[in-house]
């Protein structure tokens, strides 16, 4: 993964000479409230219902063994003991003092690792698939690109101030897992008729409020001009972006005001000022920055390993856990893993510091001392030999790590909910609790099969519940809190947006609507048709009538 | 004591001011808050200039003055004087728009101060207008940012083609000029610095 050379290194430590001052300044009473409140959240730091929330910036999700011991020691020493890993792949502490963010990021710099631009109306950690690097479907790794934006857009000093929140995601994958139509712009990098690296641009995605996939602004734009071509998209933006309705405020109700065609207009425009300028990236910079990115040193091995073949045949609880937990890898002999931070009845992407301890540790022994986080929430090893699949298990067993759910209806995806965040409307953790006690039985579990429930306490959609195949919202309906369901949404290549099926349901009524829904799936689904393809090939009727059928005889 | 950090030969200091800002009168007329056409989008919550505002601005009759775009433009004839004489900069809001100016004056050069008032610091067009005024339109004398000006931005203000900056009154302009120099060696081309790290350094392979 990318190592900080000196030029790194004084930017995060200039960071954090710069931010203690904005600190001091805030408690000496030299800024206000409003005046500091977007320099801290240019730095992940919130101020929520309990306390401070500080969020630590994981680029493109990639986490060496030194940063994960140290976030653990970060959360131990600082905090309660335990962080968040947050659908951004970032890690969020839910309770540090305010007064102690200037010492996080002095440790944190000390690993190479920032919380910078982790919040605020400014460009955002860029994301990427969890299996980048890895994934056989992957044709392009983006990872130098992605490690050339964060440099790109770090204190960028047009987009500092931008009217909105602002998110990119690259992917290199025939499968996209990076949700790239989702974002405010997606990088979808290909190989074109010239066996080039191009990059098909969408702009304009998002969810929140105003869920909108994102239109395509150029088919075909050359490596070279990602940050050229994303600078005439932001100053486009930045210019005539709505400023005065936050709501109204991101790139895509811009992009849909004036619609795709003259955005694009505009931005072609831009570019043609900028396009071959110096920000230009060179090959030099590209080969450089690659290098950090290249191949683990793997062995050569057979596909095949008689011990692990032994244990899936001899070990029910394994063979379960490989099942959903194991993923394929572009190196024969290797295989990626999910450690599932979704154990039934636990918040959702929660992790203790003794867990992030022995993941570092498993990433040291078995793989190359490295992992990811995903945006489902999870930890990824990314390089494990088929013959320690076994006793990587085991020790992720021990840990609560290896809850053989991924990928199923309990490993939900869900933000910190009105538990945490002052910005939610209704509870999200306590949902996804319920749901997994109710659906505890895993033979169940695997027989439901591939699905994916997605939870946000808020219209500002942390838990991407606008493209799950079940999507639950929390709403609030006179200072009481109900929860609203849509069905349908998937992410990926065909993404789409989940259709509301009804009026909202009360927290207590929320596990057994879940039922129902999968009551109606397992009743007509064909053979190996997964819930979502069911939703699809049926529409949300069949699955309205069940739910609402008690009320309609009731009423 | 003035309240202005200028920038010159790369060295920031605290400055007299020797420019009168002359300021639109306030106007009657409700602000247009919605949007949803090309134009107006631009103009999103903003107030519209008046022409019986322009008509109304007080113009000092001597003296180094920096007037409303509106101003410069519709009542050019009455400047153009003293415009030749390098008495005559123009200030434009973050919502107005450069082209309006260009129309007017295809030289900016020939003006020796554009300022750009920014009514909230959070209010990050100023940024793009600085960079667009230095990159596209060749603008060379004094770029000023005044209004909601604070030392925490400045930094971004610096590297997006501003040489003075108005901090705002009730703040140390002293203590300001620090933050110019918050980061040494920033990644990004940009106006102050043109090249990107990547072509200012050898970062080695």
């Amino acid at each position: 993964m990318y190592k900080y050379d000196e030029i790194d290194q004084q930017i995060v430590d200039e960071r954090v000479a710069q931010y203690r001052d904005q600190v001091r300044r805030y408690l000496a009473g030299e800024l206000s409230e409003d005046e500091f409140r977007p320099l801290r959240l240019q730095n992940g730091l919130y101020i929520q219902r309990h306390a401070p929330m500080l969020r630590i910036a994981v680029p493109y999700g990639m986490l060496s063994s030194k940063q994960l011991r140290k976030l653990g020691d970060i959360a131990k020493k600082y905090d309660r003991g335990y962080g968040h890993f947050s659908t951004r792949q970032n890690l969020q502490l839910n309770w540090p003092k305010l007064e102690s963010t200037p010492d996080i990021l002095a440790e944190l710099a000390t690993v190479e690792m920032h919380a910078i631009q982790t919040s605020g109306n400014c460009i955002r950690n860029i994301t990427t698939d969890q299996f980048v690097g890895i994934a056989p479907d992957e044709v392009i790794d983006p990872r130098a690109i992605a490690e050339i934006m964060r440099q790109w857009s770090t204190f960028h000093p047009e987009f500092a101030l931008l009217p909105r929140k602002f998110k990119i995601a690259v992917s290199g994958t025939q499968q996209d897992r990076a949700i790239v139509q989702a974002h405010d712009i997606g990088l979808e990098f290909y190989r074109d008729a010239n066996n080039k690296v191009a990059i098909k641009v969408w702009v304009g995605g998002g969810l929140g409020r105003t869920p909108i996939l994102g239109s395509v602004i150029r088919e075909h734009l050359d490596w070279q001009h990602a940050l050229t071509y994303c600078e005439a998209i932001i100053r486009v933006y930045n210019l005539h972006g709505r400023r005065d309705n936050m709501y109204k405020a991101r790139i895509k109700i811009l992009s849909k005001a004036i619609g795709i065609n003259e955005f694009r207009n505009q931005v072609e425009a831009e570019w043609t000022h900028l396009k071959d300028g110096a920000n230009t990236i060179t090959e030099e910079e590209l080969a450089r920055v690659s290098k950090h990115f290249e191949a683990m040193p793997y062995e050569n091995l057979p596909d095949q390993d008689a011990g692990f073949d032994a244990a899936l045949a001899n070990n029910p609880a394994f063979a379960a856990w490989a099942k959903r937990s194991i993923h394929p890898h572009k190196q024969p002999g290797y295989r990626a893993v999910t450690l599932s931070l979704k154990p039934h009845g636990s918040a959702p992407g929660d992790i203790t510091s003794e867990q992030m301890w022995a993941v570092a540790d498993l990433a040291d022994e078995y793989s190359f001392g490295e992992l990811r986080s995903s945006h489902e929430q999870n930890l990824i090893l990314a390089d494990v030999k088929l013959s320690d699949l076994f006793a990587v298990w085991e020790k992720a067993k021990a840990q609560g790590l290896a809850t053989p759910n991924i990928g199923l209806l309990t490993d939900i995806i869900c933000c910190p909910g009105g538990d945490f965040c002052s910005l939610a409307n209704a509870k999200s953790i306590p949902i996804a609790k319920a749901i997994q006690m109710q659906f505890d039985d895993l033979d169940y579990l695997h027989d439901i099969g591939d699905i994916e429930l997605n939870i946000s306490g808020c219209m500002n959609a942390c838990g991407h519940h606008h493209v799950g195949h079940i999507g639950i919202l929390g709403v609030d309906k006179d200072g009481s809190e109900w929860y609203q369901v849509t069905i349908g949404g998937k992410q990926g290549n065909d993404a789409s947006i989940g259709t509301v099926i009804g009026p909202s349901f009360s927290a207590e009524e929320m596990p057994g609507v879940i039922q129902k829904l999968i009551e109606v799936y397992i009743k007509e689904r064909t053979p190996e048709e997964r819930f979502i393809d069911t939703v699809r090939r049926l529409g949300a009727v069949p699955f309205k009538k069940h739910v609402y059928a008690k009320d309609e005889v009731s009423a | 004591m003035s309240n202005l950090v200028k920038i010159e030969n790369g060295i920031a200091a605290v400055a007299a001011d020797d420019w009168t800002l002359v300021q639109l009168p306030a106007t009657q007329v409700e602000e247009r808050k919605q949007a949803g056409k090309v134009v107006l989008f631009k103009l999103t919550g903003e107030s519209t200039v008046t022409e019986e505002q322009i008509a109304d601005t007080v113009i000092p009759a001597t003296g180094k003055i920096i007037v409303p775009l509106s101003v410069f433009v519709e009542r050019n004839n009455e400047l153009a004087s003293r415009i030749a004489q390098g008495e005559v900069g123009v200030w434009l809001a973050t919502h107005e728009l450069l082209e309006y100016l260009i129309q007017q004056q295809a030289d900016l050069n020939v003006l020796p101060i554009i300022a750009v008032f920014v009514e909230r610091f959070a209010d990050g067009r100023i940024f793009s207008l600085g960079t667009l005024l230095r990159t596209r339109y060749g603008y060379k004398n004094e770029l000023r940012a005044f209004g909601d000006v604070l030392r925490d931005q400045l930094f971004f203000l610096k590297r997006s083609g501003y040489t003075s900056f108005m901090i705002r009154k009730d703040r140390s302009a002293t203590d300001a000029i620090a933050s110019l120099n918050d980061f040494s060696k920033p990644y990004q081309g940009a106006v102050d610095e043109p090249k990107p790290v990547f072509r200012r350094y050898n970062r080695g392979a």
